[in-house]
């Protein structure tokens, strides 16, 4: 669900996900994908990483493992979320209790998902992404200031990347939809422009 | 003046822009699936919205359905199905169900039913919404949220993008494929390389192509992170209008929808199409892939100890062994289909490969045309009968199938697959999956000969 009142500084326990290209099959596998919610995702997240075949947890992966078992934030590798276009995954993350993802890129479907959904995604440099993992992997917490693009962690304070439309949805939390109506009559202006043989019937 | 096709495409879009840097841009058509748009649909429903111009949405099952018959297999996925049909019987909304004779993938249909040209913009809730780039029009993939807004608004709040142009130039040998072009873009630019960008792909090896090709091009831009895909329209692409149901319905005419030649591109890549070999891939990201003449790479090809334990995953992953010869792994399954390579051009090429031949024993195979329109004319060429003497099952439902495994067409635990589709991720064709990514000629290839194989040994 939409988060309403974005916290301007999200805080909290982050867990190190060092893989590059975690593609969205493997944030949510598609057979939790045969559902017309959004609900109910949580144990879909990760799953193959998380549970064993069994359904038994591995106790070998992050998120199974104390202090990380609380985190909110993950600290990943390159190219974070590419793949299908599945929403589901950025719901189930929410589900799961992450409210922010830093890593160096994510792949663009991915990331305007996860700004409708208050997931917020800080983009740094792999230099200070390093450092980060180091620090998530001691178990310390990590701060991130949306206002200033700030991420702070022991001694380290670096800025992120964000576009100013993905930080106003963060920070405000808004309904894009509702939003884009309050523009209705520029679409019906942009329409009456339009030629009649640029206007598209599908044949039912 | 010296606009890139993309600017062009965006300009001609743009309604207005946001007070936060975004703009409102207009989506001439949207086509929907099963799987992505229900909780858009209810999405409209919570916030008491209706559909702005329903006659502009097209809506097609293809994801989960059955590919056997046209029954889906479970409950579950008959709800999604029949969820579908009832959000557009309310919304009065084009629906091609499940024995609908213009049934299929999503985008083997649009194309079919001729609902792209140039100078369009197309959104759909599946990543491989590039593919409709082949056609001069911006395609490009939204997620569910989107689809509720473009459902509600007509239009997508969008952020102009960084321009990248791929250029690959000269004659590529016999047996090098469409296929094989974008596997090695792939490879070269990497798997996040365009994440940000829009890319043209340009160069005498993309112009050479057919519309077939060049959607295969323009479909897997999307697996080195491009959300749009672009070609420039010619006399190739004009020609491919004529002749389907929505022919001469509408056009979207006032620009040359090609980049100016003096537009400058944000980056710019180029390739040999010399130095294009028939790819596989031996890894579990799309960019890891070798000519099918060479070796699984060894630690020793990386730097970077990230490299290095990224290819020790992958190989572990795969169950293969660094340095072993590509053509020395075996396989299972042969799958050809998918919105990257289940057109009667594919299929026509892998047939060429299995005429008067065997599928090798233990090899299950499988065909799953892009559409019923699709597995008609194959049929009516007489191209079922080739693959069924070759020892191939041919699928009488169109759909994604194994492409994704979200019907019951799933790969079991270790089971490895030559597959002619788009990605090659860890559980994507199954939860232990090994797929290897190919051009369904290839996949013929190895499917005859039981391992990965050079097409051009077959004659």
């Amino acid at each position: 669900m939409k988060d309403q009142q974005m916290t301007k500084m999200i805080k909290g326990v982050a867990a190190p996900l060092p893989l590059a290209n975690v593609d969205t099959d493997v944030i949510m596998p598609k057979r939790f994908l045969i559902t017309i919610t959004r609900e109910g995702l949580a144990d879909g997240t990760f799953a193959d990483l998380r549970f064993d075949s069994d359904g038994a947890p591995r106790p070998d992966f992050i998120l199974n493992k104390a202090p990380w078992t609380q985190a909110s934030i993950l600290v990943v590798g390159d190219n974070f979320g590419c793949g299908s276009s599945r929403e589901h995954a950025v719901w189930g993350m929410r589900q799961l209790g992450i409210v922010a993802c830093i890593g160096t890129s994510f792949a663009g479907i991915f990331y305007d998902n996860a700004r409708k959904n208050g997931l917020a995604l800080p983009i740094v440099s792999p230099q200070t992404r390093d450092a980060l993992l180091q620090y998530a992997g001691n178990g310390a917490e990590i701060g991130i200031e949306l206002n200033d693009r700030t991420i702070t962690a022991g001694d380290v304070s670096a800025p992120f990347e964000m576009d100013a439309a993905t930080q106003t949805a963060l920070i405000r939390g808004r309904d894009d939809t509702l939003d884009s109506l309050e523009h209705a009559g520029a679409i019906r202006d942009y329409e009456a422009g339009l030629k009649s043989e640029m206007r598209v019937s599908v044949i039912k | 003046m010296s606009r890139t096709l993309y600017d062009k495409l965006v300009d001609a879009h743009k309604v207005c822009d946001l007070p936060d840097g975004d703009m409102l841009i207009y989506v001439d058509f949207h086509i929907m699936n099963e799987y992505t748009s229900p909780q858009a649909f209810s999405g409209l429903d919570t916030k008491g919205l209706s559909v702005w111009r329903p006659e502009a949405h097209l809506a097609v099952v293809d994801h989960v359905n059955a590919t056997r018959s046209s029954e889906p297999h479970d409950a579950a996925s008959k709800l999604l199905i029949d969820n579908l049909e009832d959000n557009c019987t309310k919304h009065d909304i084009a629906f091609y169900g499940l024995g609908d004779p213009r049934q299929g993938i999503e985008h083997i249909v649009v194309p079919e039913q001729g609902l792209v040209a140039p100078g369009m913009l197309i959104a759909c809730g599946d990543s491989h919404t590039t593919t409709y780039g082949a056609y001069g029009a911006l395609g490009f993939g939204i997620g569910t949220s989107e689809v509720e807004h473009v459902l509600a608004t007509q239009t997508l709040r969008y952020k102009r993008m960084k321009t990248m142009r791929v250029t690959v130039d000269g004659e590529t040998a016999p047996g090098v494929t469409a296929k094989d072009i974008i596997m090695k873009v792939v490879q070269v630019v990497g798997a996040g390389g365009a994440n940000g960008f829009a890319v043209e792909f340009a160069g005498s090896a993309i112009r050479n192509l057919d519309m077939a090709g060049r959607m295969t091009v323009c479909n897997m831009a999307v697996e080195l992170g491009a959300r749009a895909a672009l070609i420039s329209a010619d006399e190739t692409t004009q020609a491919a209008l004529q002749g389907h149901p929505h022919s001469g319905q509408f056009a979207f005419k006032g620009e040359n929808w090609i980049s100016a030649p003096d537009a400058t591109f944000d980056k710019e890549v180029t390739i040999a199409g010399a130095d294009i070999e028939p790819l596989i891939t031996w890894g579990t990201s799309p960019d890891q892939s070798v000519p099918i003449t060479a070796n699984v790479p060894v630690t020793s090809d990386y730097v970077s100890p990230k490299a290095k334990a990224a290819l020790d995953r992958s190989l572990k992953y795969m169950g293969l062994t660094a340095g072993q010869s590509a053509q020395s792994i075996s396989i299972d399954t042969a799958f050809i289909g998918s919105c990257t390579n289940s057109r009667i051009e594919d299929l026509r090429e892998a047939a060429k490969i299995l005429e008067g031949r065997k599928v090798a024993v233990g090899v299950e195979a499988i065909v799953v045309p892009g559409s019923a329109m699709t597995r008609i004319k194959a049929e009516a060429e007489g191209l079922r009968d080739i693959f069924e003497a070759a020892g191939f099952e041919w699928r009488p439902e169109a759909g994604c199938s194994m492409c994704l495994a979200m019907n019951d067409d799933i790969a079991m635990d270790g089971e490895r697959v030559a597959s002619s589709t788009n990605r090659n991720f860890e559980g994507r064709q199954g939860r232990g999956a090994r797929t290897h990514l190919m051009s369904p000629a290839m996949v013929a290839a190895a499917a005859v000969t039981g391992h990965l194989a050079d097409v051009r040994d077959f004659k």
